[in-house]
């Protein structure tokens, strides 16, 4: 479906998209208030790219990355990824999506506390359809020496790593990640948004961060700018900057 | 293993205290539904094998004397298979090293052997020889509380004449499964004892040649003995016939038949009752988890496990602690219904009594048992698979709190930790509603476990010390002029005697009918008095009659009503008479009147059937001697003795159920408390280990923890009290029969008894509880996040 919209699709013309989302809007009814999330949003992801998407508190990020990873969806307005319609309210259909395609990194790792670092990146292998080991996983991300440490004995960058790993493991298609590295200090951060970049470019997963931290736009081939529900502008990055060459 | 499933074994662990309180729970309830039910089985089993293998009559009929051949008219009846004429007679017994006389009940042996009706099942010795005037078998149960074996003798008065009775043999009859003697509410086995004679011996000693008193009937198979009976009751009216009764009616298969409902009753509403609290214990604990685990199910929504998976995971979760307490339940089950089969089988003898644990006991009880497990996660599940994956990631909005109704009359005058457990209560009134429904049911129990205690204390005071003054009763073996008081208060040691009338009668009021006993006793007696149940004294009016509640309600009569009364013996006179009183008895369904009434109904002069005696305990061994040797007394008992038996067979009977229902009752509330405080602690250690960094001290914190729990305990208690009550009256209503009632009475020192333990329990977990706030780490508690 096209939108009749009249904002300007946000897009990188090179290839073919592998997410097209047309005129999304995002409406939350909060007791007598409604809060307008994303107000007619339209961009084109495409295969391998790397999207750092910037915004402050409220701006609507969260939103588009919950819609896009199918944990949620649009008030209206439409999104696809390849021929999976992500705008429908099809809470089955959205599962087999997430399960097939998406790995998730979250700014508070989110780790099943009970489980180890081993264990909790089995939680993902054991469904998908084409995993890594697990252990190969946690390798990737340079935790082969932690496999078995429960979260609680692991620092926040290890945390935030095996996160990485799980979200990894199934190889997937696209990597969504909520501020990865907004509870760490930086020389962890540029440890995790290095297992990152491995990940986006070793495995070609389509990869979407979103932040507050404007330094983190280097790395990306394309940042876009949210304010109030709309991108709000759009910038490409001629070269994209190796996790050590920036700093914030 | 799956990973998912790593984490249902550690969160097992993590949930270690609560999923043994839950398991517990089940336990419990579980071992109460099998223990209950298999007794039944085994009870139920034994009674029929033993019935159907000994030929246990169908109707029993009493008479004075008939010849040989109207048997045979009984025999032409249609639908009479057999007729088996006997000779039965009460006899004083002087039994070795028994200081009182006992009470035998002599019965004719059936001529076939074991071919006969109501055969007699021989546990050791043999049978009596033909041709040997004295020889009996004596019942088991008789001999054991005697120490009698084969070999030894007792001496009888057999019609005025002193008799020995060589004892041959030791049997058991399914006539006599429950061994009670004649007048008694209780056995007393001691001075009560069946004894078989051989016919040729036993007729002619009591005048009985070629002639019977007592007859036994087995009917066609399908037959109704209702449509029997009256034909059998033609047919022996001109001989003296006290009408026939069916088996049910039986004394000891009814007194059988009435334990065996008991129990099934007890099996189920017990059963039921714990479940019900294990799955709200369940409840509890799991809509807990899953409020703590909102983030990880969204995390593994997000990753792609759908609803399926994830219920399952919670599901089998909840299952853990439910099989276990299932397989413990059982177990513990079969082993307590064994006991209870073995403490039953003291009273109620049978040739075999095997203890039986079906399958299917085992197999419903489990589905039961599932299926409330499962119920209990229902709504967990429910949350679990309506949580959408974004919204769990995200934290929970902080509870949304607001100035109640309550906030402006009573919680803004308190200090800052009764306001924080005011705020609390009133803010989340479903879950304290829960919480005190809960406590309310573990003291509830609590109640009804003391409560058997409570009702046979009121009836012992009732029956023994408050309505049977008396210090010993005589029966005669027949009616006896009422001048024999003179000569009984020169008896020794005896310093009165007040006589008493005894009448078999039906009682008819439209379509109702009973057959019962009416008793007749002397206006302003003192040794027998009518006492109520709620040990207020009933004046024997002059005129009319005075019936127990439970008569009263099978005739569907009340005071001022009338009822026809057809005398079943002497000049059979029928007469109608008014309800001049009813009043609550525990036992019986019985009739009283006035002497003088009795009299008038009977067409007879003054006649005696017993009597009660006042004696000088000093001198209670010269008269129990003498009272042996008297031709007119059918038995005698002391009331002594009595309430001693009685005592003794209540505690060792009851002793051990009420005391596994007190301890399952201490355990729910234990774990219903534990729970409570449990889940209390890990809601809120964030917002207490907050307070402790603010600079609250630990026992403040641990005061607003635990003060939560304490408000909801007292208004759990007294709620418990009144449900408990409740629970109390609907069981004393399931147990209620024609032959026993339980008092709806709850002491004080129950409901004592109830908050002390339920106290106990919050004092012991509420402290462990106020450690653990010394333990919380107060900076980790603050790194987790919102």
């Amino acid at each position: 479906m096209e939108s009749t919209s009249a904002a300007p699709v946000i897009s990188a013309p090179a290839a073919e998209p592998i997410f097209r989302a047309r005129g999304l809007t995002k409406t939350y009814h909060m007791g007598e208030v409604d809060v307008h999330a994303l107000r007619d949003v339209s961009l084109d992801l495409h295969r391998g790219e790397f999207v750092v998407i910037l915004g402050p508190s409220g701006s609507g990020k969260s939103t588009l990355l919950n819609i896009l990873g199918g944990l949620d969806v649009p008030t209206s307005g439409s999104v696809t990824f390849l021929d999976h319609d992500l705008s429908r309210n099809d809470p089955h259909a959205l599962t087999l999506f997430r399960r097939e395609h998406v790995g998730f990194v979250f700014q508070f790792y989110n780790l099943i506390p009970s489980l180890t670092a081993r264990e909790n990146v089995a939680l993902v292998t054991d469904i998908a359809e084409h995993p890594m080991p697990a252990e190969e996983a946690l390798a990737l991300v340079g935790l082969e020496a932690r496999l078995d440490h429960f979260p609680s004995q692991l620092s926040g960058g290890e945390q935030q790593r095996v996160a990485i790993a799980r979200a990894v493991a199934k190889r997937p298609d696209v990597l969504l990640c909520d501020e990865p590295t907004g509870a760490l200090d930086v020389e962890t951060g540029i440890l995790v948004l290095e297992a990152i970049d491995h990940v986006n470019r070793e495995l070609g997963a389509t990869t979407a961060i979103i932040t507050h931290n404007a330094a983190i736009a280097g790395m990306a081939d394309r940042v876009l700018r949210m304010r109030s529900g709309t991108i709000a502008a759009e910038q490409r990055n001629a070269r994209r900057l190796a996790p050590r060459e920036i700093s914030w | 293993m799956r990973a998912l499933d790593r984490k249902l074994l550690r969160d097992v662990r993590l949930l270690g205290g609560q999923m043994l309180a839950v398991a517990t729970v089940v336990a419990c309830g579980v071992a109460a539904m099998i223990s209950m039910r298999a007794n039944y089985d085994s009870l139920l089993l034994s009674r029929d094998t033993y019935y159907e293998r000994r030929h246990f009559a169908d109707v029993f009929a009493h008479l004075e004397r008939a010849p040989e051949p109207v048997a045979a008219t009984l025999r032409a009846l249609p639908g009479v298979a057999v007729a088996e004429p006997r000779v039965v007679a009460h006899v004083t017994l002087d039994v070795p090293g028994l200081p009182e006389p006992a009470t035998g009940q002599l019965v004719s042996l059936p001529a076939g052997d074991d071919r006969g009706l109501n055969a007699v099942h021989l546990r050791a010795g043999r049978l009596p020889a033909p041709g040997r005037q004295g020889e009996v078998i004596a019942s088991e149960i008789f001999a054991e509380k005697n120490g009698l074996v084969p070999g030894d003798s007792v001496g009888a008065v057999i019609n005025g004449r002193w008799r020995r009775l060589a004892i041959v043999g030791i049997g058991l009859s399914p006539e006599f499964i429950y061994e009670i003697g004649p007048g008694q509410i209780f056995p007393d086995n001691r001075h009560f004892g069946v004894l078989w004679m051989r016919r040729d011996a036993l007729g002619p000693a009591f005048d009985l040649d070629g002639a019977f008193n007592d007859v036994t009937l087995l009917l066609e198979p399908g037959i109704d003995p209702a449509t029997v009976i009256p034909a059998v009751d033609r047919v022996l009216a001109p001989w003296g016939g006290a009408g026939a009764v069916a088996r049910v009616d039986q004394l000891s298969n009814k007194v059988l038949a009435d334990e065996l409902t008991q129990h099934r009753i007890t099996g189920v509403v017990m059963g039921y009752l714990f479940l019900g609290v294990a799955a709200f214990l369940l409840h509890l604990v799991l809509a807990r988890l899953v409020a703590t685990q909102r983030e990880q199910v969204g995390v593994l929504k997000a990753f792609g496990y759908g609803n399926g998976p994830l219920a399952t995971h919670f599901l089998l979760l909840a299952l853990v602690p439910v099989v276990l307490g299932l397989v413990a339940g059982t177990a513990a089950g079969a082993w307590l219904g064994r006991l209870f089969t073995g403490i039953f089988g003291k009273y109620y003898r049978f040739p075999e009594l095997a203890f039986v644990l079906t399958s299917r006991t085992m197999l419903f009880s489990a589905l039961v048992t599932l299926l409330a497990g499962i119920a209990a996660t229902l709504q967990a599940l429910w949350h679990v698979t309506r949580l959408p994956p974004a919204d769990a990631m995200r934290a929970e909005a902080p509870a949304s709190y607001r100035r109640s109704w309550l906030d402006r009359v009573a919680i803004r005058h308190l200090g800052t930790a009764a306001r924080m457990v005011g705020r609390t209560l009133a803010r989340r009134p479903v879950k304290a509603a829960l919480t005190i429904v809960g406590l309310a049911f573990a003291t509830a129990l609590l109640v009804l476990g003391r409560y058997f205690n409570d009702a046979m204390d009121r009836m012992t005071e009732v029956e023994f010390r408050l309505a049977q003054r008396q210090d010993a009763m005589v029966l005669f073996n027949e009616a006896a002029p009422d001048r024999v008081r003179y000569d009984l208060t020169r008896l020794p040691g005896v310093r009165a005697a007040e006589t008493f009338r005894v009448l078999s009668v039906r009682l008819v009021n439209g379509p109702h009918e009973r057959r019962t006993s009416l008793m007749g006793l002397a206006r302003g007696g003192e040794l027998r008095r009518l006492v109520d149940l709620r040990l207020r004294p009933v004046p024997l009016p002059a005129d009319g009659l005075v019936l127990n509640d439970r008569l009263a309600y099978r005739l569907g009569v009340g005071v001022g009503d009338s009822v026809t009364v057809e005398v079943l013996e002497g000049r059979r006179l029928v007469r109608r008479l008014p309800v001049a009183r009813t009043f609550g008895e525990a036992i019986g369904t019985m009739a009283y009147a006035d002497a003088s009434v009795i009299r008038v109904l009977s067409g007879e002069a003054p006649l005696a059937s017993g009597a009660f005696l006042a004696t000088d305990p000093a001198l209670e061994e010269a008269l129990a001697a003498r009272l042996k040797s008297l031709p007119r007394v059918a038995g005698v008992s002391f009331r002594r003795t009595l309430v001693e038996s009685f005592e003794a067979t209540l505690a060792e009977s009851m002793g051990i159920s009420t005391t596994v229902l007190t301890a399952f009752a201490s355990i729910i509330a234990i774990a219903i408390v534990y729970n409570g405080l449990r889940i209390a602690l890990s809601e809120r250690s964030r917002e207490l280990a907050s307070l402790r960094v603010l600079g609250f001290s630990e026992r403040e914190v641990g005061t607003m923890l635990v003060g939560e729990y304490l408000v909801l305990t007292l208004l759990g208690v007294p709620l418990g009290f009144l449900v408990g009550f409740g629970l109390c009256a609907a069981l004393a209503h399931f147990y209620a029969t024609d032959l026993f009632r339980m008092p709806l009475v709850v002491s004080g020192g129950t409901f004592a008894f109830a908050a002390v333990v339920i106290t106990a329990a919050f004092a012991v977990t509420a402290s462990a509880m106020a450690r653990r706030v010394g333990r919380l780490d107060l900076v980790s508690a603050l790194k987790m996040r919102e």
